[in-house]
């Protein structure tokens, strides 16, 4: 009796179901990721005093430390993807590393973008050759590499399996990066957000900047939902389940 | 079957690359050309100012030396995918990691041993200092190494694609960081007059980790490639 989570994740696997749960799950995840968003967004913009310091320039982190923490979120769901599709050669752990790249570098390049929006005002340019600025930058190069390497094949599997690699040795390589940049040069402040004991910001500012953490956590679920949907109706193509649903389509 | 032991196995795989290099002398005279010409075009663009050219001598020396080996990385496995010798060595009873090994090491004497070997010019041209040379050079021997293994393991993943060169260097940028980083760092601290051992102790960290893992990567990447 036990056994039925094993079973249910065992079954979760498999195309059909996966494509039926995630059919189902799609619109919920995104409609919280807009509300919590919308939420967030007012939060953050309107009801949230101004810096002493910075004014209201500071209002940038709403989207932007969402944003950097989502890019390396998702190269960590990428990279545990892509161990799972090369140890088990699971077809849909495959689809879910190499559909959330795309999503992934969008986050980091909206994380990039904002932070040189706050850096021309605050450090007054817009971009320094920083250790945290360079590393979020070598991590878009890794996402525009695995993308690269996906697409380079004939063979989508194949491609998948190689670009798969490559996010696991840009796992690796991450905390290399970082160390080697952080001993190279470093001006970007220390994280003020602390999950463990007393965080260093006034909870008017904390608590729409949580909300957005979770909006966007919503919004890559909910895009990664479609996106893997779409994928697998292309790599099944053919497949008695695919065909039902188009005749399904067909007929109504 | 009788099977040849670990030794002359390597030994073969390694005269056998040098052979087919030596036989094609033009190639490995390419990126050293090359590294040639694009160390001349600095003084060009930037103006013949010693002081200048000194300051920036040793990251261009460092830069063009990547590039030049980058050029030549595309070229590590390809002529043995086209004849079809890469998938026996794939087949062969000999650990597949310590032949791909013996395959780095080779295209590192043909491609970035003659780097080395002209780096203090390109270094006399750009007027870096006599003393930070031995600096610089050790800084390349530990560099170029991690470099050819590191490109080895891209270029083992993109072996299964046709047009791989533009994204060789996209994925390759990442991963040679450190290395630049810390070589680098190494050559300016030289030629500051401060101590440059931490920096190269730490290539030379990466170096070893280098050695002992690329060729295992490689191994598992020129599989996922190869298999169809």
């Amino acid at each position: 009796m036990s056994n039925w989570i094993p079973l249910w994740l065992h079954k979760l696997g498999s195309p059909p179901t996966f494509y039926r749960f995630a059919g189902t799950l799609q619109p919920w995840a995104m409609t919280l990721a807009l509300l919590l968003g919308a939420i967030a967004l007012y939060g953050g913009l309107v009801l949230a005093p101004a810096d002493y310091q910075q004014g209201d320039a500071y209002r940038i982190i709403f989207i932007h430390v969402p944003s950097a923490e989502m890019s390396m979120f998702i190269y960590a769901v990428m990279g545990v993807a892509a161990f799972i599709a090369l140890v088990w050669r699971i077809k849909l752990a495959e689809v879910v590393a190499m559909e959330s790249a795309p999503i992934g570098a969008a986050f980091t390049f909206i994380t990039l973008v904002t932070g040189s929006l706050w850096g021309k005002p605050m450090w007054g340019t817009w971009w320094t050759w920083d250790a945290r600025l360079t590393s979020e930058l070598v991590l878009l190069f890794l996402y525009l590499g695995v993308i690269g390497l996906y697409h380079a094949f004939e063979d989508r599997r194949q491609g998948a399996r190689a670009a798969a690699f490559l996010a696991i040795i840009g796992i690796i390589n991450v905390p290399i990066v970082h160390f080697s940049v952080n001993w190279w040069n470093t001006l970007h402040q220390g994280s003020t957000i602390n999950i463990f004991g007393q965080s260093k910001m006034s909870t008017d500012m904390l608590w729409p900047l949580l909300t957005m953490m979770l909006a966007t956590k919503f919004y890559y679920a909910a895009s990664l939902f479609r996106r893997v949907r779409t994928d697998l109706l292309a790599l099944e193509g053919g497949k008695d389940w695919v065909r039902r649903i188009a005749e399904d389509e067909a007929k109504s | 079957m009788n099977r040849p032991g670990l030794l002359p196995a390597c030994t073969a795989m390694l005269r056998r690359d040098l052979t087919l290099a030596w036989r094609r002398r033009g190639d490995i005279a390419m990126p050293v050309l090359y590294a040639l010409i694009v160390t001349m075009l600095f003084p060009f663009a930037l103006g013949p100012e010693d002081t200048l050219l000194q300051r920036i001598a040793g990251g261009v020396v460092l830069v063009t030396v990547l590039l030049a080996m980058l050029l030549a990385l595309d070229a590590m496995f390809s002529s043995d995918i086209e004849d079809g010798s890469l998938e026996q060595l794939v087949l062969a009873p000999q650990p597949l990691a310590l032949m791909l090994g013996m395959k780095i090491l080779a295209h590192w004497i043909t491609t970035a041993l003659p780097l080395i070997v002209i780096a203090p010019l390109m270094a006399a041209m750009l007027h870096l200092p006599g003393v930070v040379i031995p600096v610089l050079l050790l800084a390349l021997l530990l560099a170029t190494p991690l470099l050819s293994l590191l490109g080895a393991v891209l270029v083992a993943l993109t072996a299964g694609t046709r047009r791989s060169g533009m994204l060789l260097a996209l994925m390759l940028l990442p991963l040679c960081v450190p290395a630049v980083i810390f070589a680098a760092g190494a050559v300016a601290a030289a030629q500051q007059g401060l101590p440059w051992l931490a920096p190269i102790s730490w290539l030379a960290a990466a170096l070893v980790l280098a050695v002992v893992l690329a060729p295992l990567a490689c191994a598992a990447a020129l599989r996922i490639a190869l298999d169809a």
